[in-house]
């Protein structure tokens, strides 16, 4: 199944831009598989946190919506060079994904 | 009457209260997951209520909301999307396609530190506005931009 995540958080002046691609199907629960004519359950990434240095920073809520192997982009300020960013996703079936990386 | 489609639509949202079963459980044992996952606003099957349910409803225009994204998406499965705001103070933010079967496709909080920018990838099974709305100091504002879909994103 899935295997966490690819991070990056590069510092421009005191933001720290950070990029997460995750592995996960992110199955809407509509679509029908083309073998068995019948619908793929919904598996979907629907809660995320990304905290820096351990204090969060953004929480986010996903629907089924958000594309397979999701991307997120977002920005925090007052990052220096060597802070942790870590993200933690959880999906509908509660398997849990983790990602950490240093500002650079 | 209103009462019962309510319970009637939380009921055949199954994943939704499998999630929401979830987000609960990990609220107990401590996780740093906040909010319990949203299932109205996400079971909503028009904007306007998807919107009222997840707290933007009655938003304002803003022309200080920026939404990037292709005008003309070839793949309606990803579809990036691109979301600043010059508006101070913004505390959180959702992403709504209009004619998606469930128009709510994702809420963000921005707590300290955060910029109130979001840039993802979401699906689309048409043509169809996109719509991003912002909670700041209180009050709620929208923008909108129309996505031009060639091949549907939705089921297949």
């Amino acid at each position: 199944m899935a295997e966490g995540m690819k991070m990056r958080a590069a510092l421009q002046g005191d933001v720290a831009e950070v990029k997460v691609l995750m592995s996960h199907p992110m199955e809407t629960g509509t679509r029908k598989d083309a073998k068995t004519d019948k619908l793929v359950p919904a598996h979907f990434i629907n809660q995320v946190v990304a905290t820096l240095n351990g204090k969060t920073v953004l929480e986010a809520q996903w629907g089924t919506a958000i594309s397979k192997n999701p991307f997120l982009g977002f920005k925090v300020k007052g990052a220096k060079a060597g802070d942790k960013i870590a993200v933690n996703a959880v999906d509908n079936l509660g398997n849990k994904f983790d990602g950490e990386v240093a500002v650079a | 009457m209103d009462q019962l489609r309510r319970t009637f639509l939380k009921s055949a949202g199954v994943a939704g209260s499998v999630a929401v079963a979830i987000a609960a459980g990990l609220l107990k044992s401590g996780e740093a997951l906040a909010a319990a996952w949203n299932t109205n606003a996400f079971g909503a099957k028009n904007i306007s209520d998807a919107m009222s349910a997840a707290g933007f409803g009655g938003a304002t225009e803003s022309k200080d909301i920026d939404i990037k994204a292709p005008e003309i998406a070839e793949n309606g499965s990803v579809v990036p999307v691109e979301v600043s705001c010059k508006i101070a103070g913004v505390t959180s933010m959702a992403i709504f396609v209009e004619k998606n079967p469930t128009p709510m496709i994702a809420s963000f909080d921005f707590l300290a530190g955060a910029e109130p920018y979001v840039s993802t990838r979401i699906k689309m099974g048409q043509t169809s506005l996109v719509r991003v709305a912002v909670k700041a100091g209180g009050k709620t504002y929208m923008a909108s931009k129309e996505v031009k879909v060639t091949i549907g994103g939705c089921g297949g």
